[in-house]
C-alpha cells in the first residue's frame, strides 16, 4: 500500500512539473504547415489530430473531433519529432569520463551485450536533444575488443525516465577499419570473424526443431545440423562445439535471431570494396537482413547498393578523405545514392553521435542547398526531411510505428517557429506518444542564471 | 605590389646574421641579433581581374550593412564598396541579386596542415607533447600544404585566412602561424604577409592528462606553477637580452623556447589561450599580470558568458562555438548563447572551428549563435553577427589592418554568397583571395584538388 501511495505521489508529482496533458487525450494541432515525413512537401494550413497517443489524421481538411485539445499552430510549422538515425544518446553524460560514459565494453561479452539497461533517461543530451526536437533515436553500442558490439535499441527522449521503446531491435558489427583493427588488423580476420560467429550461431539455433526450421536447413545435412536428436537434450551438442569456439555461448546464442533475420543486423562499413563484402552477405546468409551505417563511399556503388535494397544511414556532410577508408568522401554522397534508389537517411556516425543528433536537421538543410550547386546533389526539402524521420526508421523496419504523421504511428510531433531545416528555427512544442514535454534543459537554466552578471545580494548559487 | 611583401623582404633583411648558441665573441659594436623571421613567406597574390558585384547584400564585416549595392575589386585591393560604385568599363561585372558578399571568414583556430587529412598517425602533428611547456615549437614547421582539408575550408566555407594552433597537450604548446588559404607548395607560400606569430598556451584537463602520469603537472595548480615558472625564466632571459642590448658583452645564449615568451613579453606575439572555464580564464588573467604579458584572446572559451563583464574590461577575445557541449567536464556548462552574451557585456567574441570539418560552415555556427542570442531578447543583426567571422578574429590575429572588413584599400579577400549566409541553403558561389578568385562553384576546374587527392576517388569532386 505504502509503495502503490509513493507511486502515486511521483506520477502526480511528474504530471505536475511537466504539465503535461494525460496521453489518452485527443490533441488537434491546427493551422500550422504541417510536413508528414514521408518525403512529400509541407502543406500550408494543415491540421494533426492525435489521440491516445496515436496520430489519427494529418493534412489539409483533416477535422477537429469534438472535445479535442485545439494547440493554434498559426505560423508555425509542424513535423514528426526528428530521428536520430545512428546516434549513441543516452549512453554518455560526458565522453571523456569514463563512469558516464556507456558506449562500449572491454569485458568478456560481445553479441551478447543490451545496450537498453545502460540508457540513462536523465543524461544531459538527452534533454537537450529533446528541446532540439529530437524525440527518438537509434542507439548503438561501440564495439570493445570484438566486431561485435552488441544489441541497440530505439529510444525516445520523454522526461518520463522510461526511454527504451524498442530494446534488442538490431546486432551491430564493424565491417570498415574498425572492425578490423579490433579483429587482429585486418579485414581478412573481420571476415573470418563473422563468418565463423554466423556459423556458430546457425549451430546454435538448428539445435531446435523451430529454429532449424527457421534458418532454412535440411534435416540432413550433417554439415548444417549436428547431432542434437532431442532439442532439449543438448549435452552431446554442447560436447561438440566446445572443441573449438571462438563466441561465448551467450554471445553465440544472441547471434541466432540475427543469422535467422529476426534481427537486424547493422554493419558500419564506409569503404566501397567493404560495402560490397556486406551486399555479398546477403547471398551467404540469405535470410538475414541488413542495414549499412557509414558508406562514405556509398555512392561509387550506389547502383550496386540500390540492386540489394539494403537500406543506408551516412553522415550527411563527410566531405574530407579523413581516412583510408574515406577517400572519396563528399558532400554529394546521399543526394546520389538517392537518385540511384538507395534507401538513405541520415545519421551521426562518428559524429559527436553521444550528444549532437539535434544537428541533423541542419545537415538535412545543408542538403537541400546542395542540390541548388550546379554538379552537385542533394535532397528536395521532403526527401531531407524524411531523411530524418521515416526513411531512419524504416531502415530499422520501425517506419509502422514512428517517424511519420502517417495515421497510426506514435504521436511524436515538433511544433516549430519556422523551417525546421533552418538555424533560425528552434522547437517551440515536443510531444512525445502525444504527451508535451518539458523544453528545460542545465543549458537553459545556465542561461537564466547568467542572463545578468550584475552583483546581486546573494551569490549566483541563489539563482534558480 | 603586395604591402606585407615588402614588409617580409625588410624583415628578412633586419635579421640577416642570427646570432650563434653559446657565443662567447664579443660584439663590435653592433649586436647580434636574434632572427625574427626565419621562415618568411613567399606568398604572392595570383591575378584577378577587375571586378564588380551589383545588386547584391553586402555585410561589410564592421556592422555595416547595404541592401542592393556594389562591391569593386582590383589590384589585390577592395576598390569601393556602396549603393552604385565607380569602376571602369573593362571590369567584369557579376549579377549578384539574391546574393550576399561579405568579407572572407577568418578562422582564428585551426589544426589544418597539422592535423591534416587523412588522419592517420603518421599525420599527427599538432602537439609535441614531449614536455609540459614547449614553446620552442612552431607550428608553421608541421603545416602540409596539401591537406584537402584547406580546399573545404575555402570551397564550403569561404574561408579566406586562418590561424594554425599547435595543439594542447602542452601548457605552452608553441607558436602560431597565419595563413593565406590560396594551395602552394609550400608553407611559406601559404604564410599570411606581415601577420604576427602567436603563442598557444593551454590550461585545464588536457596537460593535466597528457602529462599526470608523465611526470606532471597533474592538476590544475601544477599547470599554474609550470606556467609561472616558466614565466619567470622568460623574464630572467629577457633582462639578459635588454642588457645585451643597452650594454652590449657577451652575447647571451640564445634559447628558441625562450625567445618566444620574450617576443610575448615585448608584445610581439600574440597569446591565444586555450581554456574552458570561468574560474580557470580568471587564473590565466591574475597570471598574465603577474608574469606581464596581455592575454588576446580565450580560446574554446565556453564559460566566458559568465565573466563577460571581466573579458571586456581586460580587452580580452572570446573564440567559441556554437553549440558544443558535454564531451569534456570542462565543457559540460556550455550554452547556446555564449556568444551572444559574451558580445552583449562588451567584450569581443569570434566564432572558431578547431576542426576540419566545423571550419567549412563557420557561417552556419553564426547563425546558430545568433539565433540563440535572438531567441534569449537580443536583437542581433545579420550584419552585426559577422563582425564574429571576419574583424573579431582579424584583430585577434592582429591582421585587421590587411584584411577583415570590406573596406576600400584592404586586401580583396571576399566571398559572393549564393544565398544568405546564416542560411543552411546557402553556399559560397566564389571566393576572392587578394582579388584573385580562387573558388567558384560554377566552374569545376576552379575548384582546388591537392596533391593527395590526385587519382583517388571523388577527385575534383564537389566536396
Amino acid at each position: 500500500m505504502i509503495r502503490r501511495s509513493l507511486q502515486l505521489l511521483a506520477a502526480a508529482a511528474a504530471v505536475v512539473a511537466f504539465a503535461a496533458p494525460a496521453a489518452a487525450q485527443t490533441i488537434a494541432i491546427t493551422g500550422g504547415t504541417v510536413a508528414l515525413g514521408d518525403g512529400s512537401a509541407p502543406i500550408p494550413g494543415g491540421t494533426v489530430v492525435i489521440r491516445d497517443g496515436r496520430v489519427v489524421a494529418a493534412g489539409q481538411g483533416v477535422a477537429v473531433p469534438a472535445g479535442a485539445q485545439v494547440v493554434n499552430a498559426a505560423g508555425k510549422w509542424v513535423t514528426p519529432g526528428i530521428i536520430a538515425g545512428f546516434s549513441r544518446l543516452g549512453l554518455a553524460d560526458v565522453d571523456a569520463v569514463a563512469g558516464a560514459n556507456d558506449q562500449s565494453s572491454d569485458g568478456p561479452f560481445s553479441a551478447a551485450l543490451d545496450i537498453a539497461p545502460a540508457i540513462n533517461p536523465n543524461a544531459a543530451p538527452i534533454a537537450i536533444n529533446r528541446a532540439e526536437g529530437v524525440t527518438r533515436a537509434i542507439v548503438a553500442p561501440s564495439t570493445g575488443k570484438s566486431i561485435f558490439a552488441g544489441q541497440g535499441a530505439l529510444i525516445d527522449t520523454g522526461a518520463d525516465g522510461q526511454p527504451v521503446t524498442r530494446g534488442r531491435l538490431f546486432q551491430y558489427v564493424e565491417l570498415g577499419e574498425q572492425g578490423a583493427e579490433t579483429s587482429g588488423g585486418s579485414r581478412a580476420s573481420a571476415h573470418a570473424l563473422l563468418r565463423n560467429a554466423l556459423r556458430e550461431a546457425r549451430q546454435v539455433g538448428a539445435g531446435t526443431a523451430a529454429g532449424r526450421s527457421e534458418a532454412g536447413l535440411g534435416q540432413e545435412d550433417p554439415r548444417e545440423d549436428p547431432v542434437v536428436a532431442n532439442p532439449n537434450e543438448n549435452r552431446t551438442y554442447e560436447a561438440r562445439r566446445n572443441q573449438d569456439v571462438l563466441l561465448t555461448r551467450f554471445d553465440a546464442v544472441a547471434l541466432v535471431p540475427v543469422v535467422q533475420g529476426r534481427q537486424l543486423l547493422l554493419v558500419h562499413a564506409e569503404r566501397a570494396s567493404d560495402l560490397r563484402q556486406v551486399i555479398a552477405l546477403k547471398r551467404e546468409f540469405p535470410r538475414m537482413r541488413l542495414a549499412i551505417v557509414g558508406a562514405d563511399e556509398g555512392w561509387t556503388v550506389a547502383s550496386e547498393l540500390a540492386a540489394s535494397g539494403i537500406p543506408v544511414v551516412a553522415s550527411a556532410l563527410t566531405s574530407l578523405p579523413n581516412s583510408f577508408e574515406s577517400l572519396g568522401s563528399t558532400h554529394s554522397n546521399i543526394g546520389r545514392m538517392r537518385a540511384a534508389g538507395v534507401k538513405v537517411s541520415i545519421g551521426t556516425i562518428n559524429d559527436d553521435e553521444q550528444r549532437m543528433s539535434f544537428r541533423a536537421r541542419w545537415y538535412a538543410g545543408n542538403l537541400v542547398g546542395l542540390s541548388r550547386l550546379p554538379g552537385a546533389a542533394g535532397l528536395s526539402w521532403g526527401e531531407a526531411l524524411a531523411a530524418i524521420t521515416s526513411a531512419p526508421a524504416e531502415a530499422m523496419g520501425i517506419g509502422g510505428d514512428v517517424g511519420s504523421l502517417r495515421p497510426g504511428r506514435r504521436g511524436d510531433l515538433v511544433i516549430w517557429s519556422g523551417d525546421p531545416l533552418d538555424h533560425l528555427s528552434a522547437a517551440e512544442a515536443v510531444y512525445i506518444d502525444g504527451v508535451q514535454q518539458p523544453l528545460e534543459t542545465r543549458q537553459t537554466k545556465l542561461r537564466d542564471r547568467y542572463r545578468t552578471l550584475d552583483r546581486g545580494v546573494l551569490p549566483e548559487a541563489y539563482r534558480r | 605590389m603586395n604591402r606585407g611583401l615588402i614588409g617580409a623582404s625588410l624583415a628578412a633583411l633586419a635579421v640577416a646574421g642570427c646570432a650563434t648558441t653559446g657565443a662567447a665573441d664579443k660584439d663590435d659594436g653592433e649586436r647580434v641579433r636574434v632572427a625574427s623571421d626565419p621562415f618568411p613567406s613567399t606568398y604572392q597574390r595570383y591575378p584577378g581581374a577587375p571586378v564588380v558585384v551589383t545588386g547584391v547584400t553586402i555585410l561589410d564585416g564592421e556592422g555595416g550593412r547595404i541592401d542592393n549595392g556594389q562591391v569593386y575589386l582590383a589590384d589585390g585591393k577592395i576598390q569601393a564598396v556602396g549603393q552604385t560604385v565607380a569602376a571602369p568599363a573593362g571590369a567584369q561585372v557579376i549579377d549578384g541579386a539574391g546574393k550576399y558578399v561579405t568579407p572572407g571568414i577568418i578562422d582564428v583556430h585551426s589544426h589544418l596542415g597539422d592535423y591534416p587529412s587523412p588522419g592517420v598517425e603518421a599525420h599527427e602533428d599538432g602537439n609535441e607533447a614531449t614536455g609540459p611547456a614547449r614553446p620552442e615549437v612552431w607550428a608553421e614547421h608541421s603545416v602540409w600544404p596539401q591537406d584537402p582539408g584547406f580546399s573545404r575550408a575555402l570551397a564550403n566555407g569561404g574561408v579566406t585566412a586562418l590561424q594554425i594552433l599547435p595543439g594542447s597537450a602542452n601548457l605552452f604548446g608553441g607558436r602560431s602561424v597565419t595563413l593565406k588559404n590560396v594551395p602552394a607548395r609550400t608553407m611559406q607560400g601559404m604564410k599570411f604577409p606581415g601577420a604576427p606569430y602567436g603563442l598557444k598556451m593551454a590550461c585545464g584537463e588536457n596537460p593535466k592528462r597528457v602529462y599526470g602520469d608523465k611526470g606532471g603537472p597533474a592538476t590544475r595548480m601544477g599547470n599554474i606553477a609550470v606556467t609561472r615558472q616558466t614565466w619567470i625564466n622568460a623574464k630572467a632571459y629577457k633582462r639578459k637580452w635588454d642588457k645585451y642590448e643597452a650594454e652590449g658583452g657577451d652575447v647571451p645564449e640564445q634559447d628558441l623556447a625562450m625567445d618566444t615568451l620574450k617576443g610575448v613579453l615585448e608584445g610581439k606575439i600574440l597569446v591565444h589561450n586555450h581554456c574552458y572555464r570561468a574560474d580557470e580564464m580568471a587564473n590565466m588573467i591574475d597570471l598574465s599580470k603577474e608574469a606581464g604579458y596581455k592575454i588576446g584572446t580565450f580560446h574554446h572559451a565556453v564559460e566566458s558568458y559568465k565573466i563577460a563583464d571581466i573579458l571586456a574590461r581586460e580587452g580580452i577575445c572570446s573564440a567559441m562555438w556554437a553549440d558544443w557541449y558535454g564531451f569534456k567536464m570542462e565543457a559540460y556548462d556550455a550554452i547556446r548563447e555564449n556568444i551572444a552574451f559574451v558580445d552583449r557585456a562588451g567584450a569581443c567574441a569570434i566564432v572558431h572551428s578547431d576542426d576540419a570539418n566545423g571550419i567549412q560552415r563557420l557561417n552556419q555556427e553564426a547563425a546558430k549563435a545568433m539565433a540563440a542570442g535572438r531567441r534569449a531578447g537580443l536583437p542581433i543583426t545579420e550584419e552585426y553577427a559577422w563582425k564574429w567571422l571576419s574583424m573579431n578574429p582579424a584583430k585577434a590575429m592582429g591582421i585587421f589592418d590587411q584584411t577583415g572588413s570590406l573596406k576600400p584599400g584592404k586586401n580583396a579577400d571576399v566571398v559572393l554568397w549564393n544565398g544568405n549566409p546564416f542560411s543552411t541553403y546557402t553556399r559560397p558561389e566564389r571566393v576572392w583571395v587578394d582579388g584573385a578568385l580562387m573558388y567558384d562553384a560554377n566552374n569545376p576546374r576552379m575548384r582546388p584538388v591537392s596533391d593527395f587527392e590526385l587519382g583517388q576517388p571523388g577527385e575534383g569532386d564537389v566536396k
